[in-house]
């Protein structure tokens, strides 16, 4: 039987041949993320580390601190840094949403295997890396032993056919898998087909990261040529990728016609099976939008955000808040001109962190209130008061709804 | 070490998710603070009610979202074991590398009721329902993760092999 992408890595990885579903192998894993969140709840400042080198460290979802605990965290963060000699500190000033930072500073590579204590850690398989979250006992044990395990599961293809129109992006074509298949609990996901040169690296990424949010284990997809173009402006390291042997055995081949999709918006709660097609859901009056996350907060997400709002302005009641993934994505949006016409339109820019991703500040929702985002996440209480609702889309359909003051098309106000 | 486990039963359904038990705002607090949300939506009062030994029985892609060590919470609030219909695979790991045992048993949920006792023995995937007779057999968890679980979890283990200072966690 021949194997799919995850099974090569995971493999390789293994020092071994070969390795089939519901086997379990022992990794060595290439690069480790510590987040700033476990410096500061339940830290435990080891004795010695496997290397290094093996390790960054990304402030991301709690600066600057809002609480006094996210302050001594930072503190613990930067001793631990300096007494081991990790020297890819990404503090801030040069921080940002771990995966938007790991991203930019080609730590993920093909090929690889990468961890951290984030469950969008998947986010890495746009760049053809076997990615995903570990908790934080576990992460803490690969950085002290370089090494962890995994069961091999069954993998589900996607095939991507035809062309991405340009209002569809990457959040409309991941709201469209989960809406029509539902959870992909303890399966990995691996994207591809012909139509994969018409899916940028952005949106690879918003699909990628968002298989958490169907309970997959890993997300990936090829290093073809746009992903190699991509990984030349960041890196200069070599990289040896994977591509699914010709008989790869999958639980599941689904095609999806990227050509047919339109923009789509799941209901609060959850994605899986809860996301639709715009045009069946209801034009709901929103009190907050939200632009931001390690999904959306990207550069061509801004892009996106700032050509709908351009000489347009935010609807009356209306909160707009806009949340560059990292202070990489700030600088070339400021330069480029995006947050001009995002404030100029009424929005408000914040710094980047995880902030109202996760409901932890710069942008907590209320009670009864109403948020459409284009973050990761839609559960009850996600992003402030479980009173609150929350959709879930597109940058694109967000900044549309921010200026209509309802879940609105995008294609109804093209720019 | 003994893998038999046995307790007073609290069910949830399907798809409970890691914010649903470790909410958002109570990652400010220290984890013993944390732990009294648990379920804060879902069952409020429950943290109160939960008591030293008892079992949580789920449905589906039981624990779905982040990395929260929610395990370590569940644990501080004396939970002794988890059975699920199906775990999702990051919360799995975190339960067994923060020494909660948690068996995947297809079928669970539907057999059990709040306050009915459960018996499971996690090396030989042995699982009954005290007060129905209701039984189930499944695969036991292999060595590789009751030698965690023996530990008390990674961190203990971690300690133990000097990575770690000593008297880390439990
Ligand atoms: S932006 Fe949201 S989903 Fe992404 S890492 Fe931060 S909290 Fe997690």
């Amino acid at each position: 039987m021949g194997m799919t992408m995850i099974d090569k890595i995971l493999a390789r990885a293994g020092g071994i041949e070969r390795v089939a579903v519901g086997e379990t192998v022992v990794v060595d894993v290439d690069l480790t993320v510590l987040i700033d969140l476990q410096f500061a709840t339940g830290w435990i400042e080891p004795v010695k580390i496997a290397d290094p080198d093996k390790l960054a460290i990304v402030m991301d979802h709690a600066v600057p601190a809002p609480t006094l605990q996210d302050a001594a965290g930072g503190t613990a963060a930067r001793r631990f840094a300096d007494r081991f000699g990790v020297t890819r500190f990404y503090d801030i000033g040069r921080h940002g949403i771990c995966h938007q930072v790991i991203a930019e500073n080609g730590l993920a590579l093909p090929g690889q295997v990468l961890a951290c204590t984030d469950s969008h850690t998947c986010a890495a398989g746009a760049y053809n890396t076997a990615a995903r979250g570990l908790g934080i006992a576990e992460v803490l044990s690969v950085m002290c032993t370089g090494k962890t395990w995994f069961t091999i599961a069954p993998t589900i293809r996607y095939e991507f056919s035809g062309e991405k129109p340009r209002h569809v992006s990457g959040k409309d074509i991941f709201l469209h898998i989960a809406g029509t298949y539902g959870d992909a609990t303890n399966h990995n996901l691996e994207y591809g087909g012909p139509g994969l040169a018409s899916v940028p690296m952005n949106d690879r990424r918003t699909i990628a990261t968002q298989g958490a949010e169907i309970s997959a284990d890993f997300s990936i997809f090829g290093a073809d040529e746009t992903c190699r173009e991509f990984l030349a402006t960041v890196t200069s390291e070599p990289f040896d990728p994977v591509e699914p042997d010709p008989g790869a055995e999958y639980a599941a081949v689904r095609e999806i016609d990227l050509g047919s999709l339109v923009p789509y918006v799941a209901r609060p709660g959850t994605v899986s099976s809860n996301a639709f097609p715009i045009t069946e859901v209801e034009r709901r009056t929103v009190d907050q939008c939200f632009i931001g996350s390690c999904a959306n907060g990207q550069l061509d997400d801004l892009r996106i955000a700032a050509e709908v709002l351009r000489g347009k302005q935010v609807a009356d009641g209306v909160r707009l808040i806009v949340t560059p993934a990292s202070q990489g994505v700030y600088r070339d949006a400021m330069r480029l001109g995006y947050l001009g016409d995002i404030v100029d339109a009424g929005g408000v820019v914040t710094n980047s962190t995880c902030g109202a991703c996760f409901g932890y500040h710069m942008g907590v929702v209320g009670p009864g209130e109403v948020c459409l985002t284009s973050s990761t996440r839609n559960f009850t209480g996600r992003m402030g008061s479980p009173q609150a609702e929350i959709y879930m889309a597109s940058p694109a359909t967000v900044a549309a709804s921010a200026v209509a003051g309802v879940i609105t098309d995008p294609r109804a106000v093209a720019a | 070490m003994t893998t038999e486990i046995e307790g007073r039963v609290w069910v949830v359904d399907d798809s409970v998710n890691t914010d649903a038990m470790y909410p958002g705002f109570a990652m400010k607090l220290s984890h013993e603070e944390a732990a009294r949300h648990v379920f804060y939506e879902l069952r409020p009062g429950w943290t109160e009610q939960v008591r030293e030994g008892d079992i949580v029985v789920a449905g589906n892609n039981f624990g779905v979202g982040s990395s929260r060590p929610v395990a370590r919470l569940l644990r501080i609030l004396g939970v002794r074991a988890l059975l699920a219909n199906e775990f999702n695979s990051l919360f799995y790991r975190n339960c067994i590398n923060y020494g909660l045992p948690a068996l995947t048993v297809p079928g669970v949920r539907a057999a059990f009721n709040d306050g009915e006792r459960a018996r499971l023995d996690i090396g030989t995937g042995q699982v009954e329902n005290l007060d129905t007779g209701a039984h189930f057999s499944v695969p036991g968890l292999p060595a590789m993760l009751t030698g965690i679980l023996d530990a008390g979890g990674l961190i203990p283990r971690l300690s133990r092999d000097g990575y770690l200072p000593s008297g880390a966690y439990e």
